[in-house]
C-alpha cells in the first residue's frame, strides 16, 4: 500500500541524503518525493510517497525518520484527512484544429496550455492522484512525446 | 581564536581528559595546537587502534571517547570503530580533518566523503564550512553523543577551517529543536506495568547494554530482589547485576545458559530493559517465548516493536523508569513456584565442560576470575573466545565486561583494552583474545609499551579461526576451509615490542602464568596452547527456537 508521510526538516546540506539512506538501506522504495522551503526558511518540508506492505515498516520508517537529528516532525497521512496533489506537465501533438477538443479535457482538470508552437503544445495539469491519472489516459489520445510529473505534495484538512 | 583552537577549548570544557588518534597531512593545524595543550594524547599505530580505545575508554568511564584522525584513508581506517560504537550505542566523538573547503569535490589527495560514508554508522555527524559554528557543533556533538540513546558523532573539519580566525563564543546552552530525548516514563504505561507485574506469575527480567548505560543497575537489584523474579541478561548487559546472585541465569540466546533460555520460553511476562530483541538472543522469531506478555523498557522508541510485538512499551531512561516503577509497584506476584521450576533447570542443565586434564580455554577463563577476585576489567575480541569470556567469568560490576556485541568486530578487544586501562588505571585490564582476532589490532602493542599502558592479553590460541570452524564442523560437515589460522611466537613478539611474554602449553602452568602477569609491571601478553578443537556450548543453531539447545553437556 502506498503511504504518504511529510516530513519537517531542517534545511541544511545533507538532510536529503541522510533521508534517503534511511530508505535505501532498508531496501524501501520513495515512490515519490517533493521538497521545498516553508515560510520558515530554517525548515524544508517534504512530501514522500512510499510503498510498503507491512503497517510494522511503515512504523519502522516513521520511527527511524524521528530519530534523525534534522527531522522535526515527521506525519503519516494515511489515516489523516488531507488535500493531496500532483502536477504534471507533458508535451503533445497540436495543431489548431484540436484546440477545442484538447481544451475540452482540462474541464474537470485543473490544466490548461500554457505554449503552442508548430505541431507540439506544453500544457500542465494539476489534480489529486486520480484525477492526473483519468487525465493522462484522456491525453494519450493526442500523443504525449514527453511527460515529467512532480511528486506528491500533501497538507492536512 | 583559530579553529584548530577553539576544537582544543571546546574539548577541554567538555572535560575531555584524552584523545586517540594520528596525524596526518590535514589535521596539522590540530596537531600544532595540541603540542602546546595540555590534553593526553595517546598516539596509536593505527586509527582503527585508536577508534576501538576510544570506545573501550568510553565503555569503562561512562564518559565519550574522543578519537582523531587525519583526513581520506586516516578517517576510513576510523570506519570501522564508529560503526562498532554506534551498534553498541557506544558515546564517542570522533574528528577527522577534511581537505580545505574549496577542494571538497575535485577528488583532492587524501580526501574522502567522510560525512557520507559515516552517515549510516553515526547517530549524526558534520561537515564544518564555517569556523563560527565550530564551538556550538563541538558542543552538540559531544550533547548528541552522550544523552538519549548514545552514539558516536563525527566531525569533519577541513584544514582551512582549522586555520580560520573568528571570536570564540562558548554556547552556554545547548538547543536542538529537532532532539529531545524522552528522559522519563509515561505515568500510564507505567502504572499498566506494576498491574502486569503482580498478576505474573512466570515474569524474568531481561536486562541488555541499556542498564549499564543509563546507570541503572542499583534500581535494578532492588527490582529484583523485590520481584524476586529471575534475571537473564544479554552480550551487552553482561555486569549489570551480579551472576553469582541467586536470581542471575547469566546470559540468553545462542550462547546463552541452558536453563536462561528455558525460563524465557516458559515465562508468563517478559521485563525487557535497555535490550532489543536482537537474533542473537530471541532464536527463530515466530517460536521465541510463546506464553510471555512483555514490557519493555528502552530509551529509544524505534527498539520498539521492531523485532517482537511489546504489550507495554515504555520510552525513557532505565534508570529513571525503574524508580518511578519501584514506587508504582504495590503488590507482588508470588514466585516461588517459579522459582522452583527456574532452580530446577539450573540443576539439570549446568554450565560445564569436559575438564579433563588438557589445557581448556573454558578452565583458563575461569582461573583469570579467580585470580582477580572477579575485579578485573575483562575486554574481549570475537568469536570463541568472547563467548567463553562471558560464560566462564563472572562479573560483578556494571562497564567491566567490554565486548563488540553489536558489530561482532575482531580485533576490537586489545586496543579497547587500552582505552579502558587509561579510563580506569587502578583497574586490572585483561583482553581475552584468540589467536585470529590478537592479530587484527597487534600493532597495538607498540602503543601499550610505549605509554606505559599495562595490560594483559590471555590468547587463547588454538591455532583456528575457532568460531567459524565451530560451525564448519557442526553445519558444513567438518569442512576446514580458510580457518587454520598460523601464528608468529606471540612470547617472541611480545618481547620484540617490550612487552613481555609467557607461554602456556599445559594446565597446571595457567594460574603461576596468570599470577605472573598480574605481578608485571609491564604489558604482558600469554599464550595458551588451549585444545585446539573444542566448542562453545551450550549452542541453539541460527534460526531455531532458543529452547533447541544443543551440545552434548547442556
Amino acid at each position: 500500500m502506498r503511504h504518504t508521510i511529510s516530513v519537517l526538516v531542517e534545511n541544511k546540506f545533507g538532510v536529503l541524503a541522510r533521508i534517503a539512506g534511511l530508505f535505501s538501506a532498508r531496501g524501501y522504495n520513495i515512490a515519490s518525493l517533493a521538497v521545498s522551503e516553508t515560510l520558515d526558511p530554517t525548515i524544508s518540508y517534504m512530501t514522500m510517497v512510499v510503498e510498503v506492505q507491512d503497517e510494522k515498516i511503515l512504523e519502522q520508517i516513521k520511527k527511524q525518520l524521528n530519530k534523525l537529528i534534522d527531522v522535526i516532525t515527521v506525519t503519516d497521512f494515511t489515516k489523516k484527512e488531507h488535500i493531496d496533489r500532483e502536477m504534471v506537465l507533458a508535451k503533445v501533438n497540436y495543431s489548431a484544429k484540436e484546440k477545442v477538443r484538447l481544451e475540452n479535457i482540462f474541464g474537470k482538470y485543473v490544466g490548461k496550455i500554457i505554449k503552442a508552437k508548430g505541431d507540439t503544445a506544453i500544457i500542465e495539469a494539476v489534480g489529486d492522484q486520480e484525477q492526473i491519472k483519468a487525465f493522462l489516459e484522456q491525453l494519450d489520445k493526442f500523443g504525449v512525446k514527453e511527460l515529467v510529473r512532480t511528486g506528491r505534495l500533501a497538507i492536512a484538512e | 581564536m583559530t579553529g584548530a583552537e577553539i576544537l582544543i577549548e571546546c574539548l577541554k570544557r567538555e572535560g575531555v581528559d584524552v584523545i586517540f588518534g594520528y596525524p596526518g597531512g590535514q589535521v596539522l593545524p590540530i596537531f600544532d595546537k595540541l603540542y602546546d595543550s595540555d590534553l593526553k594524547f595517546i598516539l596509536t599505530r593505527h586509527e582503527q587502534g585508536a577508534a576501538h580505545a576510544a570506545d573501550g575508554f568510553a565503555r569503562a568511564t561512562g564518559k565519550p571517547g574522543v578519537c582523531l584522525a587525519t583526513s581520506g584513508p586516516g578517517a576510513t581506517n576510523l570506519v570501522t570503530g564508529i560503526a562498532n560504537a554506534y551498534m553498541d550505542s557506544i558515546p564517542m566523538v570522533a574528528i577527522t580533518g577534511q581537505v580545505k573547503t574549496f577542494l571538497i569535490g575535485n577528488d583532492a589527495f587524501q580526501e574522502a566523503d567522510v560525512t557520507g560514508i559515516t552517515r549510516p554508522i553515526t547517530k549524526h555527524n558534520y561537515l564544518v564550512k564555517d569556523v563560527k559554528d565550530l564551538a556550538r557543533i563541538v558542543r552538540e556533538a559531544f550533547y548528541i553523543a552522550s544523552t538519549g540513546r548514545p552514539g558516536p558523532v563525527l566531525i569533519d573539519i577541513p584544514s582551512d577551517i582549522q586555520l580560520a580566525d573568528t571570536e570564540f563564543i562558548w554556547p552556554e546552552t545547548i538547543d536542538i529543536r529537532s532532539y529531545k530525548p524522552t528522559y522519563f516514563g509515561h505515568p500510564g504505561q507505567i502504572k499498566k506495568a506494576a498491574k502486569l507485574i503482580a498478576e505474573a506469575k512466570r515474569p524474568i527480567l531481561y536486562i541488555g547494554g541499556g542498564v549499564i548505560s543509563s546507570g541503572a543497575h542499583k534500581e535494578l537489584r532492588v527490582l529484583a530482589q523485590k520481584l524476586k523474579a529471575p534475571l537473564t541478561w544479554t552480550l551487552m548487559g553482561i555486569g549489570a547485576f551480579p551472576a553469582e546472585h541467586e536470581l542471575s541465569l547469566g546470559m540468553l540466546g545462542m550462547h546463552g545458559t541452558a536453563y536462561a533460555n528455558h525460563a524465557i520460553m516458559e515465562s508468563d511476562l517478559i521485563i525487557a530493559i535497555g535490550a532489543r530483541f536482537d537474533d542473537r538472543v530471541t532464536g527463530r522469531l515466530d517460536a521465541f517465548a510463546p506464553h510471555a506478555k512483555i514490557i519493555h523498557i528502552d530509551i529509544d522508541p524505534a527498539s520498539i516493536s521492531k523485532n517482537v510485538r511489546v504489550d507495554i512499551p515504555i520510552v525513557g531512561d532505565a534508570k529513571n523508569i525503574l524508580g518511578e516503577l519501584l514506587e508504582q509497584i504495590k503488590d507482588l506476584p508470588d514466585t516461588a513456584e517459579w522459582i522452583k521450576t527456574v532452580d530446577s533447570w539450573k540443576k539439570k542443565y549446568p554450565m560445564k565442560y569436559n575438564d579433563d586434564g588438557k589445557l581448556k580455554p573454558q578452565y583458563v577463563v575461569e582461573q583469570l576470575w579467580e585470580l582477580t577476585r572477579g575485579e578485573a576489567i575483562i575486554t574481549t575480541e570475537v568469536g570463541q573466545n568472547q563467548m567463553w569470556a562471558a560464560q566462564w567469568y563472572k562479573y560483578s560490576h556494571p562497564r567491566t565486561f567490554i565486548s563488540s556485541g553489536g558489530l561482532g568486530t575482531m580485533g576490537f578487544g586489545f586496543p579497547a583494552a587500552m582505552g579502558a586501562k587509561i579510563g580506569c588505571p587502578d583497574k586490572l585490564v585483561f583482553d581475552i583474545a584468540g589467536d585470529g582476532s590478537i592479530q587484527m589490532n597487534i600493532q597495538e602493542l607498540a602503543t601499550c609499551v610505549c605509554n606505559k599502558i599495562n595490560v594483559k592479553v590471555a590468547i587463547l590460541n588454538n591455532g583456528y579461526l575457532g568460531m567459524v570452524r565451530q560451525w564448519q564442523e557442526l553445519f558444513y560437515k567438518k569442512r576446514y576451509s580458510q580457518v587454520c589460522i598460523t601464528s608468529p611466537d606471540f612470547v617472541k613478539l611480545a618481547e620484540s615490542y617490550g612487552a613481555l611474554g609467557i607461554l602456556v602449553t599445559k594446565k597446571e602452568e595457567v594460574r603461576p602464568a596468570i599470577e605472573k602477569a598480574i605481578a608485571t609491571d609491564n604489558t604482558v601478553f600469554i599464550d595458551f596452547r588451549v585444545e585446539p578443537e573444542e566448542n562453545v556450548f551450550p549452542m541453539v543453531p541460527a534460526g531455531k527456537a532458543i529452547n533447541e539447545i544443543i551440545g552434548g553437556l547442556a
